[in-house]
């Protein structure tokens, strides 16, 4: 199968990236979200994004790339009936069923039926999705890596009906994009956040009972372990929202109360303490 | 504005983000680890938007960056104040 044309869903910061590594490998790409705003700052973001791809790519010998054509690329758009043109969806919506749900069910009936669906998604099990469709063999789970046009490897999810042709074509699609995927079976949270999730929260369950400071915990991943960044700077990148709602579905999914969300990362999320992206987490950042 | 009043401007920006001690006016600012290369981002828009130059693409290299000296001279340059 021939992708030519991608449909981005959701404009979010992996949204963002996704259409960026597309547009950059010369796909047309069809990038949706419900907001104006949103997407008015995607096209500016994108736009600095492929000027800068360059810089920081300093493990490859790359030249300055075409950021206005990049861009060109991309049709920046509130209407999902554009969808239709689609070969491939990758779907990057709120980890929330209720707003994911609906999302499937109109695709599934805009898109043309050879069209795949990927859910980039951190959490929901991906044969839950792939029952929203009447293609359920043609759904898997792509788990980008923030900040994805920096991030080479993806967790790939099969889905319980999804078909070796559709990860074929899927594998294909991350090849030209730069990047590989390595292939596990569905569970919810898959293997990435089954254990990150877990490490995350109960870091911050260190914080809430006082026994050491966000500074110390992540120094004993990053001069102990070697990790390049600690759980809490971790939390911080992702967003401590999308912590707290992919616990939230772990815990849903399993009935397992060894998820429960720490009453702390609630609070702050509450706060309006969601990490990197407000400027407060468990650290601070600059503008 | 002349070559030391760009240069001090640099350097406060740069101090905000990274220890200055020991800082060599030719070092290379990404060798302090205190800042990684998504600094560099950063630092051209800051250098765009403080000094309202445009870096073309031409001049959109890691060596224009790489220090105090380097970030001062492409200012400079791009401004007339060599």
């Amino acid at each position: 199968m021939n992708v030519e044309t991608v449909g981005v869903i959701g404009a979010g910061v992996m949204g963002i990236g996704v259409a960026q590594v597309l547009a950059q490998a010369d796909y047309k790409v069809t990038l949706v979200d419900v907001s104006e705003t949103a997407l008015a700052r995607a096209e500016q973001e994108i736009s600095q994004g492929v000027r800068f791809y360059h810089l920081l790519r300093r493990d490859q010998e790359l030249k300055p790339l075409d950021a206005a054509a990049a861009v060109a690329r991309i049709t920046f758009t509130t209407d999902m009936g554009l969808m239709q043109d689609a070969d491939f969806v990758i779907e990057n919506v709120t980890e929330k069923w209720a707003v994911k749900q609906p999302v499937y069910a109109t695709l599934d009936q805009v898109c043309p039926p050879h069209c795949l669906f990927a859910a980039n998604t951190s959490a929901i099990p991906i044969t839950q999705i792939a029952a929203a469709t009447q293609r359920p063999s043609q759904v898997l789970g792509i788990h980008f890596m923030n900040p994805v046009p920096l991030k080479d490897t993806v967790e790939l999810i099969r889905g319980y009906h999804t078909t070796e042709e559709t990860l074929a074509v899927a594998l294909a699609l991350l090849a030209s994009m730069g990047k590989t995927g390595i292939v596990v079976n569905d569970s919810p949270g898959f293997v990435s956040n089954r254990v990150l999730m877990l490490t995350v929260n109960e870091a911050i369950f260190l914080i809430h009972e006082d026994v050491a400071t966000p500074e110390n915990v992540d120094q004993i991943f990053t001069q102990c372990f070697g990790h390049k960044m600690g759980p809490l700077a971790t939390a911080d990148l992702i967003g401590l929202d999308t912590i707290l709602l992919s616990l939230e579905v772990l815990y849903e999914q399993f009935s397992d109360p060894k998820f429960r969300p720490c009453p702390l990362l609630r609070q702050m999320v509450n706060a309006g303490l969601t990490g990197r992206k407000s400027g407060q987490g468990f650290f601070t950042y600059s503008a | 504005m002349n070559h030391e009043e760009i240069k001090a401007k640099v350097v406060a920006f740069l101090g905000q983000h990274l220890p200055l001690d020991g800082l060599g006016d030719n070092d290379s600012i990404f060798k302090t680890k205190a800042v990684n290369s998504l600094f560099a981002m950063q630092l051209v828009l800051f250098v765009e938007k403080e000094f309202g130059i445009q870096v073309e693409n031409e001049d959109l290299e890691m060596s224009n960056f790489e220090s105090i000296n380097a970030v001062t001279g492409l200012v400079a340059r791009k401004t007339g104040n060599q």
